[in-house]
């Protein structure tokens, strides 16, 4: 906002780095989750944790380095990204390593640390080797074709808890559907780039609408099917739905066909309504979803859902404090899929909008470098991993607040699980390299002039 | 581009506005109905994460809490568990809590409101407080004298302090140990399963819970009546009965098992517990004098609480008359708990000021603060006052030359009446001997103590069971107790 007064007074517009913001930002937000650190510890046993200083140092140290990378490399760089970031990242370990406490035998707190480790030195390397989003466009073919194989890769893995979606390599378990979703969205974004006015202007119009060349659309639409196919195989639906809602989006903002809007979300609902109807697993999870309690009324005890449910309305307005919830009680993926649930209990409501708030500003950062970038393949990049996010969140957060039916995801960089945490690291890479280009822009600001 | 980009990213924040929205719903709105699923184990976590208030008796608990470190924490421990069973119930993880540990739960868990100084703001804050204690009535030696008394009989004691109302020994036997049904594991499960198979009944509060055809010992009432009614005014006056006695409406004769009951005076008849008499009596009183007396001494009372729910005792309001002279003497539909038998005997002793009876001294919070203290009240005046001094005569008679010798104690007054109540189809069943009695220490202006002894011995000599031969020295033994002689 600062940035728009000092250009109405002097005539040569000054472009702050803000890079001092960032790191005041960041030294905020891992004292927070310090805090939050040293709050599960004195609620649970009264004595501050041992290991409190290795965390912070730990968290600290990667703020740090991802800080001067991003200070050398891409000095311009939204400086809310890499803080929310941290804060998000180290929240979600505050929170597993609160759930550790009721499952001593499982702890998960040090490889999520780990991974995020990892994550923030594929950060460090996107943002320095990456000098330039557009070189990314370049790659587009190749990235679609490993997206693919990573969505396929799974099948030759057995199955754990009813979904194919893991592999496992040297005892690391993998998601490779999260790093296919950054690969789909840049080939989605470089391919609506080039091909958005052939889209939105060739073809034929039939009652009122536009629809492309079959030359055009083909491609795009025959990858999307195989890999939404690829999904349904594999029951990873909450991707299935992200990918599908990623398309819309950037099919939507490429072409401004509203039109497609309604077709796709008209495809949606049959699509939703075939397979909620045909597939077993997904017929219960819109059951579960319509009666969360109708397991208790049979005498079944509560689904996870129910005790998902159960831990939100627990937290109320304030929230028990850190560590004297019970969310445990949800049981299984109660450290991924359902890691909102104990951030709910335990910090209440106002902990929950502060975490929406977050990812808001999150989103909104993204949307923003879209705005502001002049080249269409950084827009739809922009936009597009700014929605990956958005859809994430929802289906997830969604799912475990019974707002739509419960399909697994990871909620990003609160959750337990390596391949979410170094994916969404490489997202906000992403941002933070074409935010950077975005306000490098001598006239970033300016309005641009509408094309339609 | 740039517009659809802005709508892109309105829908964007749409959605986290979305599930904000949502979760204001579950977490504001809707979150009582959460809370309150019976499959929602917080509550039951919380109730069970700190200390339980205890139980006092003479000052000293007879109850604790230990730490099991499991998910319920903390489970219920008794001292001298089978001793009180029948005073504090149990408190189970599994089988929730009955008598004292149920009437008291909101105030032992520490849910009652009025151990909150501000109930709103911990409402608000949402602070659980540590459990109060309860402070019960009964006297330990007391308690003691009548567990030992009654030892392997099956049987129960209710002991008052007919001034007050005061329950000083509530006991049943044979007994339980409460604590062995406190925790949530399987063990608790099996004990459940083989208490609640056992024969002899065991966690039956037969002091309480348990109803007994009175036999004899209702003659108490039916003298209150007849005297009230004016149909017997002086206790020396012949009676005007046959021996036998036809019931009337009926060709059966009723017979006595004493000598001397033809016309045989009311202080005659009740020291030697002449059925003849007291049928008669019973029919010349009539169904609305014999039911009104019963009732102002608790019969029919559904609703009394001691703080937990005393069974009823009966006396039919609709009978014919042959029905109205058997229930005159305890039979026919006519039963009684132990504690209801001890009112009867506390109302003669304190002249027919029958008080409240009560467990339950006084209340505190965990520091001691008092939160609640029982004054003794009137339940109501049983007879009239001039039929006080007669009855307590007749039953201090029974003692000094009838049936209840056995109950005579050097250095108090000890009025009393025995009971030997068949039972069971043509009365085939182990007759139920029962004493009922109140003492009063010489010297002390007022009666100590008013006890009722039931014992149902099922191994003992069919002659042998009797009021005065089995009841009357256990009765003997829990009043001087009371007045410490």
């Amino acid at each position: 906002m600062t940035d728009r007064v000092e250009k109405s007074t002097s005539v040569v517009p000054v472009v702050h780095p803000r890079r001092g913001t960032e790191l005041a930002l960041l030294v905020l937000a891992v004292g927070l989750c310090v805090l939050g650190y040293l709050n599960v510890g004195l609620a649970r046993y009264g004595a501050v944790p041992g290991n409190v200083t290795d965390y912070a140092c730990g968290l600290g140290a990667l703020a740090l380095l991802a800080h001067v990378a991003v200070r050398v490399r891409a000095p311009y760089a939204d400086p809310l990204l890499l803080p929310i970031a941290v804060l998000l990242n180290g929240l979600g370990l505050v929170l597993i390593y609160r759930l550790d406490q009721e499952t001593p035998d499982d702890p998960a707190a040090l490889a999520q640390l780990t991974w995020s480790t990892a994550g923030v030195a594929l950060f460090i390397v996107v943002v320095v080797v990456l000098r330039d989003h557009r070189t990314l466009q370049r790659y587009a073919y190749l990235f679609v074709a490993a997206a693919l194989a990573l969505l396929v890769s799974p099948v030759f893995f057995p199955a754990v808890n009813g979904a194919r979606i893991w592999v496992r390599i040297a005892g690391f378990s993998l998601q490779p559907a999260e790093f296919a979703k950054i690969l789909l969205a840049v080939f989605f974004a470089a391919y609506l780039a080039a091909n958005r006015t052939a889209l939105a202007y060739a073809g034929r119009r039939v009652w009122k609408m536009q629809f492309p060349t079959g030359r055009v659309l083909g491609p795009i639409v025959a990858i999307w099917l195989i890999s939404v196919g690829v999904l349904i195989l594999e029951r990873d639906l909450g991707t299935s739905l992200l990918f599908f809602g990623l398309f819309v989006v950037l099919l939507y903002v490429a072409t401004g066909r509203t039109g497609w809007i309604a077709v796709g979300l008209l495809l949606a609902c049959f699509g939703a309504f075939a397979v909620g109807s045909l597939e077993p697993h997904v017929h219960s999870r819109v059951q579960d979803w319509l009666h969360p309690f109708a397991s208790i009324d049979a005498g079944r005890g509560p689904t996870q859902l129910a005790q998902s449910l159960f831990a939100f309305a627990a937290g109320g307005l304030l929230g028990t404090g850190l560590g004297q919830g019970h969310s445990s009680l949800i049981g299984f993926a109660v450290k991924s899929d359902f890691i909102l649930a104990t951030a709910g209990e335990e910090l209440g409501l106002t902990g929950l909008c502060a975490i929406f708030l977050l990812y808001a500003v999150l989103i909104a950062r993204g949307c923003k470098a879209g705005l502001a970038l002049r080249d269409p393949f950084g827009r739809l990049l922009a936009i597009g991993l700014a929605s990956i996010l958005a859809l994430q969140v929802f289906v997830i957060a969604g799912g475990v607040t019974g707002l739509i039916p419960l399909t697994g995801m990871a909620m990003p960089f609160l959750a337990q699980g390596g391949s979410s945490v170094v994916t969404n690291w490489i997202i906000v890479a992403l941002l933070v390299r074409v935010s950077s280009v975005a306000r490098a822009q001598p006239d970033a600001y300016e309005q641009l002039p509408e094309e339609d | 581009m740039t517009r659809h980009i802005r709508r892109a990213a309105a829908f964007c924040l749409l959605l986290m506005l979305a599930l904000a929205l949502n979760a204001t719903r579950i977490q504001v709105f809707q979150n009582d109905t959460y809370d309150d699923n019976p499959a929602n184990r917080r509550q039951t976590i919380a109730r069970y994460a700190q200390e339980r208030g205890d139980i006092y008796v003479d000052g000293r608990p007879i109850t604790g809490s230990v730490d099991t470190g499991e998910q319920l924490r903390y489970e219920r421990t008794y001292k001298n568990g089978p001793l009180y069973a029948p005073v504090t119930g149990y408190a189970s993880q599994t089988y929730g809590s009955t008598l004292l540990e149920g009437a008291a739960d909101p105030l032992l868990s520490g849910t009652d409101p009025q151990l909150a100084p501000f109930p709103l703001v911990d409402g608000v804050a949402r602070v659980r407080r540590p459990g109060g204690a309860v402070h019960t009535t009964i006297a330990p030696s007391v308690q003691q004298a009548a567990y030992t008394a009654l030892g392997d009989k099956q049987g129960a004691v209710a002991a008052l302090d007919p001034t007050t109302g005061r329950i000083l020994a509530l006991v049943s036997t044979p007994s339980y140990d409460p604590g062995l049904l406190s925790g949530n594991g399987t063990s608790e499960a099996q004990h459940w399963t083989t208490l609640n198979n056992a024969a002899s009944k065991p966690m039956l509060n037969r002091a309480i819970g348990q109803t007994y055809p009175p036999g004899s010992a209702f003659k108490v009432v039916t003298a209150a009546a007849a005297l009230d009614a004016g149909v017997v005014t002086d206790l020396d006056a012949k009676t005007r009965s046959p021996a036998p006695f036809t019931l009337p409406g009926t060709s059966t004769k009723l017979t006595n098992e004493v000598e001397g009951c033809k016309n045989a005076s009311l202080r005659y008849a009740f020291e030697w517990s002449c059925n003849t008499v007291f049928a008669n009596l019973g029919a010349r009183v009539g169904l609305e004098g014999l039911v009104g007396t019963a009732e102002r001494f608790g019969f029919n009372d559904s609703d009394l609480r001691i703080p937990s729910r005393v069974a009823k005792s009966n006396l039919d309001r609709e009978m014919d008359p042959a029905s109205v002279a058997l229930s005159a003497i305890g039979q026919y539909d006519t039963t009684a708990t132990p504690l209801q038998m001890a009112m009867v005997a506390a109302a003669v002793a304190n002249n027919g000021d029958l008080k409240s009876p009560h467990l339950v001294d006084r209340t505190t919070d965990a520091s001691g603060r008092t939160v609640s203290t029982t004054h003794p009240s009137s339940l109501r005046q049983t007879f009239n006052p001039g039929t006080a001094s007669l009855l307590r005569e007749l039953m201090v008679g029974v003692v000094e030359d009838g049936t209840g010798s056995n109950a005579a104690i050097r250095g108090a007054v000890v009025g009393g009446k025995t009971g030997t109540a068949q039972h069971g189809i043509g009365n085939v069943g182990l007759p139920y001997a029962w004493f009922i009695s109140w003492a009063q220490a010489e010297g002390d202006p007022q009666p100590g103590v008013a006890v009722a002894v039931v014992v149902e011995d099922a191994a003992a000599d069919r002659e042998d069971i009797s009021g005065g031969g089995s009841a009357a020295p256990i009765a003997r033994a829990v009043m001087r107790a009371a007045l410490a002689l």
